[in-house]
């Protein structure tokens, strides 16, 4: 995904940058303090009303939320008038950097903090720091590994629907009639939604009495097609229904992958003698390796989110079979409104996700380099 | 593919015995049995939503699956949300609601995508031309840091966020959901456009930049409309995204703000299920994505391959 920035900076030759007079200098910085100044102050005074040592009749935090907009605005202008066209530039991406630090910078930190700290909505006492109490808690949860163990077998699934979605990209790929019709209909399990496709596969296709899915399964010889009493028949389920919405996504990559493939390499091949078995492994497969690794990552990173299908078909059930860390935390937080404790979950996840990716990525980087070498 | 190139080889004699004919025929049977096998896979959930929304309960509990045929349509399922023929001109409570959850979801994900795509259309854009130094962050951080937010598992956020918003009063409101849906597809769009300016020749704004055009002039009347098709398709991603989130919504919307994929979600837990009623439900909530996918496929499939293919 990361690619070496190449055409950039090549702008930067064209428009020299002015000198800037030394009044919009001052100008800009005094915007720029102006703006400052007043997010300071408003933030001040809230702050001083939520300790109740003033009263100014701020109901809630919005006018922060103002004052930080305007912050932001006093921010770019000034960088106009004091940078000029390296200022003009900067507009590009400020606005997406200061929306995306108060999106998410800031709520991470404020996220730490409270998954440090006791805190139950529904009891009375509040907000309390509590230290280390959640990590030994969720040392002795069984559910959180559980679902964590549930989210390696989730992940291990995105291999089977990797295999699946390549076979479907060759026939697409291969020379068929009505290609554009096959390929319309193996896009449109990616447009439905989860909560949907629950209801519909996992609620009433699957529906033990009369489902069809049910009905199959009895015509094939099962007597009792109960798919989501036996755990691991119930995980299964789940990754069937996951597949068929997310399939159509590898499928389309690896398909604009094996398009990219120059039609003489292939046609090379045929010529040197290679069958069709040959020059798929020897030529396409390799060929296509970069968009396949693309494709499986970005399929792992959609997996590791997985929990609408789960909260809306099992609700983790049978005794949490079935639970991601996403529906786990998501019933920790609903039906027992433990926010510090979730919270503290949800930030154990998430470094441990950031962890694995990056060791994968180390990991697939040094072996890609090692299959090129083998292969020139 | 190989497997399947018709052999036009020597000349056009037809040079294979009589058993590599057979074997041909053989290996494309299999080839359009696999794809029709796999286009009824894809296809049968939606027809059977669609049908049940017309069936009455024996018809659904004696697993009926034609119409016509095997049973006799209603509209019985239409006429529990307020949409079938004969109920349309009343006024109707059920249908009131369907209507405002149905209107919610169009200005969240419409809202969100519009806001995602001016943010990363020019951000990318930055991006992919200029060289950035914010501290000690350079274009690759800049990237990364955009990028990375791809890995965030949203349940991370969602109790900083429904605390947040509920001292920002944005709990349960629109505003705040479209906020929270920008966020999560921005990513995306960023990860396409860069990919899509990258494309573009840098010699078209040079020399608009020589003709007197600003930077930001360049930008809009050069290289928007040249990556318009991106657009469209980081547009159409995003919209997807955003009409099926459930997660987020589930948690912070309660009685105004709460957006389709919450209502159907909502209707099977209580009085059992009703099977008509959810099959018409579920058909409406995705409707109008099948028709945007089947319409708009091959921008979809080009924001798509954008991304993964260099």
């Amino acid at each position: 995904m990361q690619q070496a920035v190449t055409i950039s900076a090549s702008l930067d030759d064209i428009v020299p940058s002015a000198m800037v007079p030394a009044g919009r200098m001052r100008l800009g910085w005094a915007i720029l303090a102006l703006g400052s100044l007043v997010l300071a102050g408003v933030l001040l005074i809230r702050i001083l009303q939520a300790v109740e040592m003033a009263e100014f009749g701020f109901q809630t935090w919005r006018p922060v939320l103002y004052a930080y907009v305007f912050w932001g605005i006093t921010l770019c202008v000034s960088q106009v008038l004091r940078r000029g066209e390296a200022g003009v530039r900067a507009l590009f991406i400020l606005p997406a950097v200061l929306f995306v630090i108060a999106m998410v910078v800031f709520p991470l930190v404020f996220g730490l903090y409270i998954s440090f700290t006791d805190w139950n909505l529904s009891s009375l006492s509040g907000r309390r720091f509590n230290g280390l109490d959640n990590i030994r808690q969720m040392w002795g949860d069984p559910f959180y590994w559980n679902a964590l163990y549930n989210m390696m077998w989730y992940t291990l699934a995105v291999l089977v629907e990797y295999a699946i979605a390549f076979g479907l990209a060759v026939l697409l790929h291969s020379e068929i009639r009505a290609r554009k019709f096959f390929r319309v209909v193996f896009l449109l399990p990616l447009m439905l939604s989860p909560v949907a496709v629950s209801w519909m596969v996992g609620k009433s296709m699957m529906e033990i009495r009369f489902g069809p899915v049910a009905n199959f399964a009895r015509w094939l010889g099962w007597d009792r097609p109960a798919f989501f009493t036996d755990p691991w028949l119930a995980k299964l389920s789940i990754m069937v229904m996951d597949a068929w919405t997310f399939i159509p996504l590898m499928m389309i990559m690896l398909l604009a992958g094996l398009q990219a493939v120059p039609k003489e390499v292939t046609e090379a091949a045929k010529v040197d003698g290679a069958n069709a078995w040959q020059t798929f492994w020897r030529v396409l497969f390799p060929l296509t390796l970069p968009v396949s690794i693309t494709a499986i990552l970005i399929r792992i990173i959609f997996k590791l989110k997985i929990a609408d299908i789960i909260i809306n078909v099992t609700s983790g059930g049978p005794g949490g079979a079935t639970d991601s860390v996403t529906s786990f935390i998501f019933r920790e937080y609903r039906d027992r409104s433990n926010v510090g404790y979730g919270t503290l979950l949800a930030m154990v996840y998430l470094v441990i996700i950031v962890v694995v990716l990056t060791v994968l990525l180390n990991v697939l980087g040094r072996w890609m380099r090692g299959y090129d070498q083998q292969e020139a | 593919m190989a497997v399947a190139a018709p052999t036009v080889d020597d000349n056009g004699v037809p040079s294979a015995t009589a058993g590599g004919h057979l074997r041909r025929i053989a290996m494309r049977a299999v080839i359009y049995g696999i794809l029709i096998v796999w286009a009824f896979i894809c296809l049968f959930p939606i027809y059977w939503t669609v049908t049940t929304s017309f069936k009455a309960a024996p018809n659904v509990m004696q697993g009926h699956l034609i119409p016509f045929v095997d049973f006799q349509p209603q509209w019985r399922g239409w006429q529990s949300i307020g949409l079938s023929p004969e109920v349309l001109t009343q006024t109707s409570t059920v249908r009131a609601e369907f209507v405002k959850r149905f209107m919610n979801s169009v200005i969240a994900s419409l809202s969100a995508s519009t806001l995602a795509l001016i943010l990363g259309s020019t951000a990318a854009y930055g991006l992919s031309r200029f060289s950035y130094k914010f501290f000690w962050m350079k274009n690759k951080d800049i990237s990364f840091f955009f990028l990375s937010q791809l890995i965030l598992p949203p349940v991370v956020l969602a109790m900083p966020f429904l605390v947040l918003y509920k001292e920002l009063a944005l709990l349960d409101s629109l505003t705040g959901l479209i906020l929270l849906y920008t966020l999560m597809v921005l990513p995306i769009v960023v990860w396409i456009m860069r990919d899509q300016f990258r494309g573009i020749p840098v010699e078209l704004e040079e020399a608009a930049l020589v003709d007197g055009l600003s930077t930001w002039g360049a930008f809009l009347r050069i290289v928007v409309p040249i990556a318009l098709p991106g657009m469209v398709a980081a547009f159409i991603l995003s919209l997807i995204l955003c009409w099926n989130e459930y997660f987020f919504a589930a948690l912070l919307t309660s009685t105004d703000a709460k957006t389709l994929p919450v209502m159907v979600a909502s209707q099977t837990g209580s009085q059992g299920i009703n099977w008509w009623s959810m099959a018409a439900l579920s058909t409406a909530a995705i409707a109008p994505l099948v028709i945007v996918g089947i319409l708009l496929e091959r921008y979809i499939i080009a924001g798509m391959a954008t991304g993964a293919v260099k």
